[in-house]
């Protein structure tokens, strides 16, 4: 197996012409996005240049502290990104509700995921550790913000629906449940178009990755299956306990609905 | 079987005391925005009063659980909303939020002939107007046989005769099978002919009672 082709300075260069082009096809079109592309490939760059010196010095320096620090800091971001995603008005108890059900779903799966699936050793070897937490948790924090977006939607939306479902004698939860199924839908979809596309449509990053690097195939793709049913786990764990737990926050103790205006 | 006392509700409610009985029709009159629907909404357990206290049989309403409460007494809003599928999902989910035994085809075509809503059962719902959606809810709530009916403005989508129709029908039903019904409406004509007692309701204060 031949070694990865190490990118020089000029081939790195090179690939923005693809961001020149696009630029170009933008402003000969008139849309007025040039700014957002120029700041999202900076950003990208820079983001990328400073994660890969600290993979560098994490990888090199292993220490069960810094691995925590590391997942802290990821699971920080997720869930404020989350936030930020959620156009809909959050209260501060759902917002509760998104941080715990991210950090349980997300933990759990990924500390079952180390230590039973791959039985990493130590716990907290970073080469696994760090790239699977990403994995599990960005794609958790992607199907938490469709989940989120579509409850709060759509218990405002249908919030006469609900109600009356509350007059006829329904409990919150059978109330709700058409919106939380559909919640679930939406939050889980992705996910599982992405399994169906896989190794068809395209194949996956994380075994492209490998395989470049001079991974065989096939132990790129054990990897890639472990970690698509890593990720349907972690993605469905972390909804389902916000859907569970998210829409009783819509509730008072006399199963009222109650909307913040 | 209800009696409010110094009953307070934001600014919209303020009743210092009323009594409303049992197995007798009552209408509710009064200006828009007068509170008549906050107080379907109140006996419901919709929103919770700020103070004073409301008792159901001698009960103070805190002391009822929502949803059993719910269950026994039921409302049905103004414009009430139609719920995914058929007719025959519509009559039968109120049956499945209170948790009771579901009805047999020829309950739900009784009850279909009682609000004069001529469907087939297995129809979907996007065709039908908006009397016939009222029609189809109240029907959905009768199902349930509540021991009281909360309707706001049953028949404000139905023109006259056939409310009078429905109206007729709501009472008599309500008369042979001893339930209580509290209904809000617009029309004195229709309090006249058909409650045993009225309720005159003016910026959340109730001006008038006249008991049968």
């Amino acid at each position: 197996m031949e070694g990865v082709i190490d990118l020089e300075l000029w081939q790195m260069i090179s690939a923005y012409i693809f961001v020149i082009i696009l630029l170009f096809i933008v402003k000969a079109r008139g849309i007025s996005r040039e700014k957002e592309i120029i700041i999202s490939s900076v950003r990208m760059t820079l983001q990328l240049i400073l994660t890969g010196y600290i993979l560098v010095y994490l990888f090199n320096y292993s220490n069960p502290l810094y691995t925590i620090v590391v997942i802290g800091l990821m699971e920080a971001f997720a869930i404020y990104t989350v936030f930020k995603r959620t156009k809909s008005k959050l209260s501060i108890p759902l917002k509760k509700i998104i941080a715990i059900a991210m950090l349980f779903g997300t933990l759990s799966s990924l500390f079952y995921f180390l230590l039973v699936v791959i039985k990493i050793t130590p716990w907290y070897d970073n080469r696994y550790f760090i790239p699977i937490a990403g994995m599990l948790i960005g794609n958790s924090m992607t199907g938490i913000s469709l989940g989120v977006t579509k409850l709060v939607d759509d218990i405002y939306q249908q919030r006469h629906l609900v109600e009356s479902a509350l007059m006829l004698g329904a409990t919150p939860k059978a109330a709700v449940k058409d919106i939380v199924d559909k919640a679930f839908d939406s939050a889980i979809l992705p996910t599982i178009n992405s399994m169906v596309g896989m190794g068809i449509v395209f194949l996956p990053g994380m075994m492209t990755g490998q395989i470049l690097s001079g991974t065989s195939p096939v132990t790129a793709i054990k990897y890639q299956i472990a970690i698509m049913l890593g990720i349907l786990g972690s993605v469905s764990l972390t909804v389902i306990l916000f859907l569970q737990l998210g829409y009783k926050t819509f509730f008072n103790e006399e199963s009222q609905l109650v909307l913040p205006e | 079987m209800f009696l409010f006392i110094n009953v307070k509700f934001k600014d919209i409610l303020d009743i210092d005391k009323l009594h409303i009985h049992r197995h007798k029709v009552t209408s509710i009159v009064g200006p828009s925005g007068s509170g008549k629907t906050t107080l379907l909404r109140l006996l419901n357990k919709l929103n919770p009063f700020d103070s004073g206290d409301i008792f159901y049989n001698d009960q103070s309403l805190k002391d009822i659980p929502s949803i059993a409460l719910r269950r026994n007494i039921v409302m049905l809003p103004q414009a009430p909303p139609i719920f995914e599928g058929s007719i025959k999902d519509n009559l039968l989910i109120g049956l499945k939020f209170s948790e009771q035994p579901l009805a047999s085809d020829q309950q739900l075509m009784n009850m279909l002939k009682l609000v004069q809503l001529n469907k087939d059962m297995n129809e979907g719902t996007h065709n039908l107007s908006g009397g016939e959606k009222q029609r189809l809810a109240l029907a959905r709530v009768l199902l349930m046989a509540p021991e009281v009916l909360l309707l706001d403005e049953p028949s404000s989508a139905l023109d006259e005769d056939t409310e009078l129709v429905i109206i007729n029908a709501l009472v008599n039903y309500t008369k042979q099978n001893n339930k209580t019904l509290i209904m809000v409406t617009h029309s004195k004509k229709i309090a006249n002919q058909f409650s045993d007692e009225i309720i005159e309701i003016k910026n959340g204060s109730v001006i008038n009672h006249e008991e049968g």
